[in-house]
């Protein structure tokens, strides 16, 4: 992707806050990041490292209160999405932005057959009459491969597989051709070989209609193989942001580095143990003063625990775009960064 | 679905005449004669020949037997003359209640409408009241609203109906005069004055019994309501941005009403038997107080026959529920 190209979506130190009765948890702490068009944003971390309430404060599905966006813009074109008022949010969901979301098996409702679902969006957002919306319905059903559309779109959720189930969320997500679609673990409930047809699709799809995707996901694997570029994610912040090749060609943050080694290998000598991080992610009860990382890291010293690292470019690019980290260690140099 | 409910149908029968026996069992063993509302002045030996006209020496299964043919042959006979001016039941022994001498079905057919205009209201003002808000007060859980709900809807269910209508005998009937104490069975409405007076003295019990369901329903209608709006699809509805109303009154209430479905199916039979304080209160002449004159009176025929009708109904309902279940959940399909 050429830098400087508009972006379709632009986050810029987004935080976001639960309000609990044990005091504030900071989920989300100044993420940036941006969307080109077409392109396919991997997101990575482990469970609870923020990258999914990142997403659904951006788009208000986070349930408010507890959840409080305190700080931040995101921009949708040249509209902070942050600023507009409820219904002119309601206009953007599902119209300019689709989601796709983890469950399956959960996400649909399960009293209504699945054309009321899929045409619910189209007629919100396209002004479309039943007629229109249904012909627009057995159009997406044979869009993400589900056969024989004018019979299942009269059947109800249970009815479906999972994998068929999720091809409908992404029927649904897609139905009002968005610019973004923001895709939460959309394989993670699904068995090995559904979730590779289900990137398939995705892949296919986004040839075919050119929308940009955030694909959030825990597994290295699947972002090796569908994203263009890649942030990592670590207590709430952004913590390695590069393009997919150099990412695993050259990590350069000690938690990417830990992430990739974690994956266990199908060649060579097989393993006894499988490779964990030790600890846990820490829950933040404050704006992190020091990397939140520092006490699982091998590299950390007493920089570390005193000041958070804010992201740096490698070499002569912008932060943002090319290769940038935060961390006081300098991996190239194996040294602490000046 | 069709098959379903035959099905249904089919195993309610013996189900039904398991707990007829037991009605009849229990009832016979209760203590008491038929002869208790005679004057002690009759001698003995007409006793006794009152006692075998009335049956009361056959064995109990030769009693049980014959109300089972008197229940199940005779009275439909007697209902299907009375409509098609037929004559099959000529002759044939009714069920008739040792303290009136009249047949149990005609006292309760004259019973039934005051207890369904009383009691049926106030279940129906109960649900429309209970619905909306049980489903307000979840979608803004901890608010004033649900709040001041919770309080009330405890009071409703906490405090028995016997007090609260107590209560409002007293402030509304004795203080300020405004409705009458007494139900008037005899009033029949025929313009707007005689409207206003029927209504009038139904208020009170109406407003008690409706409060304590309403109390009930509102609660269940709550927590069913909480628990469907944290679901994933609740969260899809949102993301293809629809409004709040078609999120929470399409998605959310068709899904929470599935348990109350049952909850408010399951009530009504109670409101012919659960009513019986509250028309003592108010002094309803309807089935409760039917019932209760006739466990008094030790009239075995009439209590045998209530309570087996109370039990019909509760088969009865149990079935409609699940039917309502299979048309709200194309989860549940029966066939």
């Amino acid at each position: 992707m050429p830098d400087g190209a508009k972006p379709v979506l632009d986050v810029r130190g987004l935080q976001t806050v639960f309000r609990t009765r044990g005091g504030d948890v900071h989920a989300v702490n100044s993420v940036s990041f941006h969307l080109e068009p077409g392109e396919l944003l991997g997101v990575v971390g482990e469970s609870g490292s923020g990258k999914s309430v990142t997403m659904m404060s951006l788009i208000g599905l986070l349930p408010m209160p507890p959840a409080e966006v305190r700080e931040g813009e995101v921009l949708l074109g040249d509209m902070d999405i942050l600023k507009i008022s409820p219904a002119q949010l309601r206009d953007v969901r599902g119209r300019r932005i689709g989601f796709v979301f983890q469950d399956p098996m959960t996400s649909l409702n399960p009293v209504y057959n699945i054309g009321n679902q899929v045409m619910e969006p189209l007629r919100r957002h396209m002004g479309m009459n039943k007629a229109q919306a249904y012909t627009r319905a057995v159009e997406l059903m044979e869009l993400v491969g589900i056969p024989d559309p004018e019979r299942r779109l009269k059947d109800y959720p249970h009815q479906f597989s999972g994998g068929m189930r999720q091809r409908v969320m992404i029927a649904i997500a897609l139905a009002c051709d968005p610019e973004v679609l923001i895709a939460d673990e959309p394989t993670t409930a699904l068995d090995v070989t559904i979730q590779a047809q289900i990137i398939e699709l995705v892949k296919e799809l986004r040839t075919k209609l050119g929308m940009a995707i955030v694909w959030i996901t825990h597994d290295l694997g699947v972002i090796a193989g569908i994203a263009d570029r890649v942030i990592v994610m670590y207590a709430g912040q952004v913590v390695e942001q590069a393009p997919v090749k150099e990412l695993f060609a050259n990590p350069q943050h000690p938690y990417t580095r830990a992430l990739l080694k974690t994956i266990p290998s199908v060649t060579g000598e097989r393993e006894t143990r499988l490779k964990v991080i030790e600890g846990q992610p820490p829950i933040l009860g404050a704006a992190p003063t020091a990397c939140p990382f520092a006490p699982r890291c091998g590299h950390a010293f007493d920089r570390c625990g005193a000041e958070n690292p804010i992201r740096r470019a490698l070499g002569a690019g912008r932060v943002g775009y090319g290769h940038d980290v935060a961390c006081h260690w300098d991996a190239s140099k194996g040294a602490a960064h000046a | 679905m069709l098959t379903f409910t035959l099905r249904r149908l089919m195993f309610a029968i013996p189900t039904l005449l398991f707990i007829s026996l037991l009605i009849f069992l229990l009832v016979d063993l209760a203590p008491g004669s038929p002869m208790s509302q005679i004057p002690l002045t009759v001698p003995p030996d007409v006793r006794l020949k009152i006692m075998e006209a009335m049956g009361v020496n056959e064995p109990v299964f030769v009693r049980y037997f014959l109300w089972l043919k008197q229940f199940f042959v005779v009275e439909p006979l007697v209902l299907w003359d009375h409509w098609f001016g037929t004559s099959y039941s000529d002759g044939m022994q009714r069920i008739v209640s040792w303290q009136s001498r009249s047949p149990v079905m005609d006292i309760i057919v004259e019973r039934m409408p005051q207890t369904l205009t009383v009691i049926g209201t106030s279940y129906v003002l109960g649900v429309m009241i209970a619905l909306p808000i049980g489903i307000y007060s979840a979608y803004r859980q901890y608010s004033w609203f649900d709040q001041i709900g919770t309080f009330i809807a405890m009071i409703g269910f906490s405090v028995p109906t016997f007090f609260t209508g107590l209560v409002l005998i007293l402030v509304f009937a004795v203080n300020l005069q405004w409705f009458p104490s007494i139900y008037d069975t005899s009033l029949r409405v025929t313009d707007w004055d005689s409207f206003l007076a029927q209504a009038r003295q139904m208020a009170m019990p109406v407003m008690v019994l409706a409060l304590f369901n309403a109390a009930q329903i509102s609660r269940y209608m709550r927590s069913s309501m909480l628990e469907n709006l944290g679901a994933d699809y609740v969260r899809t509805a949102r993301a293809k941005g629809l409004s709040e109303r078609i999120v929470v009154l399409k998605h959310v209430v068709r899904n929470s009403m599935i348990p109350v479905v049952t909850v408010i199916a399951l009530g009504i039979p109670s409101i012919f038997g659960g009513a019986i304080i509250t028309e003592q209160v108010f002094r309803v002449n309807g089935l409760g107080a039917l019932l209760i004159g006739a466990i008094q009176g030790s009239d075995l025929p009439t209590v045998q026959t209530l309570t087996f009708i109370f039990a019909v109904l509760i088969v009865l309902f149990n079935l409609i529920a699940d039917i309502l279940y299979g048309m709200l959940d194309p989860r549940i399909r029966y066939d």
